[in-house]
């Protein structure tokens, strides 16, 4: 116990600042409106759904999560369900084995609900395209608030990104 | 040339590769006579041959002594069908029920005939790598039912999980079968991420396939770009310059120490040591980024390529990375005597989710969880090439089989990894860092296969005219240590299921393709 007091004091605290806004990610109008953003900017809770990724993208999502990025203490926390979610956060382009699930997720998210769509794919479709499996981006299936490409982009875009979902704003 | 009483040819390759065709009649008993050898079943794929004077093959590739060796066997255009491995290789049930949804090929005799990638996008009777089928139809969704084993007997419930799960993890399907809390058994559905991804293949130039292979699996990118790389170099007769493979090296240990001291991490929460997972996260970053310095990717995506890798590192970088490396590996050294002494983490991981070795030798687990079973391979090991010839590798070994043992091995492959990035940095040759990739004629094959973090990653090439890709079939070890997850939960309890799953960590997208 010793040792690990120890080495908790010695790590001291390496969380940075967190990112601001961008309004270049929205890719429709914000919604919400003020009253609503401002409760939204304390406590927002987020599902994250894998529509067909290669995994990258969750490596940058578990990632943003490390006490570098320290998600939770902008109040943004994880959630298990859908049904406790406020926001969706979506990787990878649809596959077509995963389309239904993902429409259902969406609809067992309450209202007023957020979409943020994950790198490359989620944004376009990426390497993997439109096929007989896969249905590309991910506005394809549902709609969209905000896309963040990269492959897979690095954990404070997908902080910017999130941020922008609750941001006032319009698309630039 | 091999064990085997067949006649075989070299393949030309970086590792020790041969191939034979035999006959559909002669499959048993080679098969057979392998087990015997204790050759291991790599990946097990077929293909669509009526594009060039045949109609079907299935193709097995078996890990001998003596290095890889690439079965063929030529099948009718009618009723394609072979006699079925999967009581000789247990592991080849799910491959072949694969082979049988994308190809039409059927095993017969199989204990398993239900679908297994087909979900709904594409009905029974259509079979998408067959060439005559183009890769951007789109067929309306048909009947996803699937008949999962259904536990009988009084108190027993099922708990379906899935395909979007709780945490952030890759899709899939659990259907576990409990009475109380004890796990009476599960059953997992895969396929959920299934995109095509061999079809895509078969659209591409050579030199166009490096960037989808390095995204078969993400966390394994350097690993498949290598494999990849080593198969195209190999049908191309092109030679990777020395300090390109002692580059790749490096890469390959760099992506083995991200993802332990991720999962070690993990591993701490998933047992309410929270310390555990921030501070080897703090860790894991630290070393992204310095990637991301070196590099220029925190998951060093697309660096490896055909003929050599796109990034040289300097004298001053070399130092960097080695004085960093240095950083973390003390760091993580007092982690490690923090999780050995910590009696409520190890009494979570002692005993829990075990795979005994005569469980793991008869159905094949292989990689990490491998060695933490008894089941002691290593690519690195057991067929030292350049640059691994001359670093000498350890192999990281356990028995007892259960989550402490797959910690250990992770712990120990963690050291080692940094010693051998250590070595072959100053080990590493001057030169040129890439060569050119000479075109390569229709009908060669290549062969790439490479031990990643998770276990040993194959890459199976056979070309086309014009530097095209006539069938790939890319092998995660995940295909062979799924079934045994299913096998680890058997009489634990499901609060236990993250903690073992984690230990194992397999690939979803990597097996989906």
């Amino acid at each position: 116990m010793y040792q690990l007091l120890k080495q908790i004091a010695k790590t001291g605290i390496v969380t940075e600042p967190a990112p601001l806004p961008d309004a270049a990610l929205r890719e429709v109008e914000q919604k919400l409106g003020e009253v609503i953003l401002k409760h939204f900017g304390r406590s927002l809770a987020i599902r994250h759904v894998d529509a067909g990724s290669c995994n990258g993208c969750e490596l940058e999502i578990h990632a943003m999560n490390s006490p570098y990025y320290n998600l939770e203490r902008l109040g943004i926390k994880f959630v298990a369900s859908p049904r406790h979610a406020d926001l969706l956060l979506v990787t990878g382009p649809v596959s077509r084995h995963m389309e239904v699930a993902l429409k259902r997720t969406y609809d067992a998210t309450p209202d007023p609900k957020l979409v943020v769509a994950i790198g490359d794919c989620g944004c376009t479709g990426g390497v993997f395209g439109e096929s007989y499996a896969s249905c590309g981006r991910v506005s394809n299936v549902i709609p969209v608030d905000v896309a963040v490409p990269g492959c897979p982009p690095e954990p404070l875009a997908i902080m910017r990104g999130i941020l922008t979902a609750i941001a006032p704003g319009k698309r630039r | 040339m091999t064990e085997l009483p067949i006649r075989t040819e070299p393949i030309a390759s970086a590792m020790p590769a041969f191939r034979s065709t035999i006959e559909a009649g002669t499959l048993r008993a080679v098969v057979e006579k392998a087990k015997t050898q204790k050759a291991r079943l790599v990946a097990l794929w077929g293909s669509d041959e009526t594009t060039r004077g045949g109609a079907y093959a299935l193709h097995l590739a078996l890990a001998l002594r003596s290095g890889l060796l690439w079965l063929t066997l030529p099948l009718a255009r009618e009723h394609p069908r072979y006699p079925s491995i999967a009581d000789i290789y247990p592991c080849a049930n799910r491959m072949q029920r694969a082979t049988y949804d994308l190809l039409g090929i059927h095993a017969q005799n199989s204990p398993d005939h239900r679908k297994w990638v087909r979900h709904r996008a594409w009905p029974g009777g259509v079979f998408p790598l067959r060439k005559e089928f183009d890769i951007g139809t789109s067929l309306p969704a048909s009947d996803d039912r699937y008949a999962f084993v259904k536990v009988e007997g009084e108190g027993v419930h099922e708990i379906p999980v899935g395909p979007v799960h709780a945490g952030t993890i890759e899709p899939g399907h659990f259907r576990f079968s409990i009475v109380g809390e004890k796990i009476l058994r599960l059953e997992e559905r895969l396929c959920y991420t299934h995109k095509g991804i061999e079809k895509l293949f078969e659209t591409m130039t050579l030199a166009e396939g490096a960037k989808l292979a390095g995204r078969v699996s993400g966390d394994s990118t350097v690993a498949y770009a290598w494999a990849y790389a080593m198969a195209v170099e190999g049908a191309s007769g092109t030679e990777p310059p020395g300090r390109a493979l002692g580059l790749r090296g490096i890469m390959l240990e760099l992506e083995r120490i991200a993802n332990h001291l991720g999962d070690l991490g993990y591993l701490g929460s998933d047992v309410g040591l929270t310390f555990g997972f921030f501070q080897f996260w703090r860790l894991k970053e630290d070393l992204l980024r310095l990637n991301a310095q070196l590099f220029g990717h925190r998951y060093l995506m697309d660096i490896v390529v055909p003929g050599g890798v796109t990034r040289d590192l300097g004298r001053g970088e070399t130092g960097l990375l080695l004085e960093r490396l240095e950083t973390i590996r003390g760091e993580a050294a007092t982690l490690k005597s923090i999780y050995d002494e910590h009696a409520g983490t190890q009494d979570r991981f002692i005993m829990t989710g075990q795979v005994l070795p005569e469980l793991a030798e008869q159905m094949g687990l292989g990689g990490l969880a491998g060695r933490a079973s008894g089941v002691w391979h290593d690519l690195r090991v057991d067929y030292p090439i350049p640059p691994y010839q001359q670093v000498e590798p350890r192999m990281a070994t356990h028995t007892r089989g259960d989550v402490a043992a797959r910690v250990s091995v992770r712990f120990e492959e963690l050291f080692e990894s940094m010693r051998l990035v250590q070595a072959l940095a100053n080990q590493l040759p001057p030169g040129e860092i890439r060569a050119s990739v000479a075109a390569g004629a229709a009908g060669g094959r290549g062969i790439g296969w490479v031990e990643g973090w998770r276990g040993d990653v194959l890459i199976a090439i056979e070309t086309a005219d014009a530097n095209r890709i006539h069938r790939l079939h890319p092998h995660d070890p995940s295909w062979q240590n799924w079934p045994l997850l299913e096998h680890a939960v058997h009489g634990n309890i499901v609060p236990d299921f993250p903690l073992i799953n984690k230990s194992f960590n397999l690939s979803y997208s990597g097996v989906d393709l």
